[in-house]
């Protein structure tokens, strides 16, 4: 076993050439979908539309007031979920939890409805900060109730997150139904990118630095993960790393949520996807997060925008359907392993 | 046979202060409450014209005691044929199949022909696929064994989740003015139930009910585990059969009167659990659906007279079910 301590001798050479091609080939696709996306639309915009003279510029103010915001605005959307997922994945150490599973997305909708009903000319950043305080709180009353499991295994752990998702849910349902919000409240359940106009994206750059900042700290989180002796010894403070995680969760959750509405399961299945290609070292793994979650967006959304074109179907729509099935087969794929 | 999959006979033995009164003083309890909680419900602040307003609460009266009877019956028996306590038909995603199969067919012949079709036809199609999914599930739970509990619970979750993200998905393809319709037949809620959906209802209920009544000495032969059941000469998979079938049938109604209610069963039959001393489906199925009549009436009731507003009920046993989950979970009675 002598190799196992210098790999990289062992690592022949195409491996290696792969390691680099691959993020290329990705990174690729990326640009390439984003491309796609500015240019489907029911105006008609497109190379020769912008280049011609005959146009009095119309396409191009529609692709600077419309199409750039909403891809750049899916972009982000899917870096930060991603990353949001994974560190969600590391502090709970359980691959089966993301933001809309344990309840953060649901707490954060329920700051939103708050704010709403009590202070109903709030400014957009004053709504995202409750939402955000709300989905800490649900967060970690999930890290609570998940240390008081008896038995603390992989599946209990998303069991009691969708369920306590659903108690607080149906809390804000209620009072959505009781103080006539449902209609709003539909709006931030379903994810939709249709709405995203320059001018009313621009929080989403704080969630893709919110990503970064998860990049940078993605180390801590996994060590946090072992527990907290096991991270004390380590010479970090275990509070302080658990606290950073949960704001960054939330953070990310909220602006989301306030600015496009939920996006289920993707910071689950980008994760895990990732996991099973290149494996669990976590700082390889986030630039890959960001890219595989950037990627699956935009795909939903230009599915959902052609499926009965000229109309769209939400992005969260698409993603429920494909999320849940990728969940399922994840389930069923996991249970033959541990057999 | 591993200790918890002792039937749950032998686990509700443990005496609760609950248990005390016999299962008989219960039903005759519940019953009286029922009554009592009908009468209130049809005469409670009586004014305007009485040709009018009595039809109308008779007919929610009625959507409500059928529901609480599909629903408390098909979760016991559904619990009895599992063997367990915490899966529910709901909870492994029946009514967001049967919203999947509705929405389904809508998107394929349009609300028109499903209009014409005939309840009786489209019913019928709906229960026979319903019936092939919970026996595809039910080969899966109990072919190959040693399945958790939590995976089969997890499972069911998210194939609700498939189901209803599907539903919307096809909705959303479907024309706008057809989603209305479809709406309408989707969430009946107990406000604007339809008097022929009523009786279409109680018919299959009862044509339930009589076969279930057939087989019913077999249930408690059931509730043993399937090991012991065919020891004592149940034919453990014809039974199985007829139960999931009588179960299929019975959430097709419940949710085709009010929609998906994912925790109802499970709170339902939980506390019908802990009022039951003895583990007889003669005792415990009329105290479960006793308990939901209760449950139905006096929530709507205190919703509509105390707080003023209608249709929130099913928020509220969404709200307290959920907690009833969690804490089932927490004190680990799920293994």
């Amino acid at each position: 076993m002598i190799t196992e301590l210098s790999p990289t001798d062992t690592q022949p050479t195409t491996p290696r050439r792969r390691v680099l091609l691959l993020p290329a080939l990705a990174v690729l696709a990326v640009v390439v979908l984003s491309i796609t996306s500015l240019f489907i639309g029911v105006s008609d915009v497109s190379i020769s539309t912008l280049l011609s003279d005959s146009s009095d510029g119309t396409a191009g103010r529609i692709l600077l007031i419309s199409r750039i915001p909403r891809t750049l605005a899916i972009l982000l959307t899917g870096i930060a979920l991603g990353v949001a997922g994974l560190l969600m994945q590391l502090m709970a150490r359980n691959k089966f939890v993301e933001p809309s599973t344990v309840g953060t997305v649901e707490s954060a909708m329920l700051g939103i409805l708050v704010v709403t009903i009590l202070v109903p000319a709030a400014p957009l950043l004053a709504k995202m900060g409750v939402a955000a305080v709300f989905g800490v709180a649900g967060t970690a009353l999930f890290l609570l109730i998940l240390q008081r499991v008896p038995l603390r295994n992989t599946l209990v752990v998303p069991l009691v997150g969708i369920m306590l998702g659903g108690i607080v849910g149906a809390v804000t349902t209620f009072f959505a139904y009781r103080f006539d919000l449902l209609q709003s409240l539909n709006s931030w359940m379903v994810g939709d990118f249709s709405g995203v106009l320059a001018g009313r994206y621009e929080f989403l750059w704080l969630v893709g630095a919110l990503a970064v900042v998860g990049y940078i700290a993605a180390d801590r989180f996994t060590v946090a993960g072992m527990g907290k002796d096991f991270t004390t010894n380590l010479g970090l403070n275990y509070r302080g790393v658990m606290a950073l995680g949960l704001v960054l969760v939330s953070l990310i959750s909220a602006v989301v949520v306030v600015t496009v509405g939920a996006v289920p399961f993707l910071g689950l299945v980008v994760p895990n996807l990732v996991s099973m290609l290149i494996g669990d070292n976590v700082r390889r793994s986030v630039p890959w997060v960001a890219l595989l979650g950037a990627g699956l967006v935009l795909v939903c959304d230009i599915l959902g925008r052609l499926i009965r074109y000229p109309y769209e179907i939400p992005v969260g729509t698409v993603l429920s359907v494909v999320g849940a099935a990728t969940f399922l087969y994840l389930l069923l794929r996991s249970r033959r392993n541990v057999a | 046979m591993s200790p918890d999959t002792l039937p749950a006979a032998v686990r509700a033995r443990r005496r609760t202060p609950l248990k005390t009164l016999g299962p008989g003083t219960w039903i005759l309890i519940l019953s009286v409450a029922v009554a009592a909680l009908v009468v209130t419900f049809m005469t409670i602040d009586l004014k305007g014209n009485l040709g009018y307003v009595l039809p109308l609460r008779a007919n929610k009266v009625a959507a409500m005691l059928l529901v609480a009877y599909a629903v408390g019956i098909s979760t016991v028996l559904f619990q009895t044929v599992t063997g367990n306590r915490i899966l529910t038909p709901s909870i492994m995603g029946f009514d967001a199949l049967y919203i999947l199969l509705q929405t389904f067919l809508a998107f394929t012949i349009g609300t028109q022909a499903l209009m014409t079709m005939g309840a009786g036809t489209r019913f019928i199609l709906e229960v026979v696929l319903m019936v092939g999914f919970s026996w595809l599930l039910y080969r899966w739970l109990f072919v190959g064994g040693g399945k958790s509990l939590h995976l089969v619970l997890l499972v069911g979750i998210v194939f609700g989740t498939l189901f209803r993200g599907i539903s919307s998905l096809l909705q959303r393809l479907i024309d706008p003015s057809e989603f209305v319709v479809l709406q309408d037949l989707f969430f009946a809620s107990f406000n604007n139930v339809d008097s022929s959906l009523l009786g279409v209802s109680a018919l299959t209920i009862l044509a339930a009910s009589i076969a279930g009544w057939r087989i019913r000495n077999r249930f408690d032969v059931l509730a043993l585990g399937r090991e012991t059941a065919v020891n004592l000469g149940v034919n453990h998979r014809t039974t199985v059969t007829q139960v999931l079938v009588i179960c299929s049938v019975l959430v097709a109604v419940s949710t085709a009167l009010v929609g998906p209610i994912t925790f109802f069963g499970l709170l339902v039959a939980s506390v019908a659990y802990q009022l039951c001393s003895v583990f007889r489906h003669r005792y415990v199925l009329p105290i479960a659906v006793l308990l939901g009549a209760i449950a139905l009436l006096g929530g709507q009731l205190t919703l509509e007279r105390i707080f003023g507003f209608d249709t929130a009920l099913s928020i509220v046993i969404e709200f307290i079910g959920g907690i009833v989950f969690i804490a089932l979970l927490l004190k680990g009675s799920v293994k």
